[in-house]
């Protein structure tokens, strides 16, 4: 499962696309908006993507962790639109034999979407608004 | 030849546009083309990754007739 979604995620959905009889490793990762950045109070938040490579490179995401990691399987399922504060932006589900593997292909997963998928946030505060730069991605 | 660029964040806001089609008159770079729609020193003149047919490419690479570019400014998902 790789997509992009309107309204709220089910985490179970997205954990349950990856769990399986021979992973004993089942780990998900939820980032949710936060209140503030950099002491600017944040009214909401907004995600626009573009939709068709944002899936295409989720995809290519997988397909590294499962080369990287043997037996791994990644989900990932990331919120469009505006996302009030406190709720859930994206959802990363990763399954593995074992928990070393689940713990660095999460991280890997988390980490290559910010660099990689092209999923842009705009901060809209009491006194402006800003669109969002992760420090993961290179030049 | 003409090309499909899509705008998106910041370039859209600037465009006012999320795409529109360019007539090129020549082989152009991607890096050429976003100078030239976002000239240096103007508020769009981002750090940009490039994507031609939703595929990332180097800056040098040449446009060819029918493709659609991408500008993608510095992401914020996650």
């Amino acid at each position: 499962m790789f997509a992009l979604s309107d309204g709220e995620i089910d985490v179970c959905a997205v954990e349950n696309a990856v769990r399986h009889s021979k992973a004993g490793a089942v780990l998900t990762f939820r980032g949710d908006t936060r209140e503030d950045f950099e002491g600017r109070r944040v009214v909401r938040l907004e995600y626009e993507a573009y939709a068709d490579m944002a899936v295409s490179q989720m995809q290519e995401i997988g397909a590294q962790v499962a080369q990287r990691w043997p037996g791994a399987r990644v989900a990932m399922v990331h919120r469009l639109g505006v996302v009030p504060v406190g709720e859930t932006s994206v959802v990363i589900s990763v399954t593995a034999p074992h928990r070393d593997a689940c713990y660095a292909a999460s991280r890997y997963a988390i980490d290559a979407l910010k660099s990689a998928v092209p999923i842009w946030k705009k901060e809209v505060y009491e006194d402006g608004s800003t669109w969002k730069q992760n420090k993961e991605q290179n030049g | 030849m003409r090309v499909q660029v899509r705008y998106f964040a910041r370039l859209r806001e600037l465009k006012a546009v999320s795409s529109e089609e360019v007539e090129l008159a020549e082989p152009t770079s991607v890096a050429a083309l976003y100078g030239d729609l976002f000239p240096v020193g103007s508020d769009g003149a981002l750090p940009v990754m490039y994507a031609v047919n939703e595929e990332y490419v180097t800056a040098s690479h040449i446009v060819q007739d029918g493709d659609e570019v991408a500008f993608i400014p510095p992401l914020g998902g996650g």
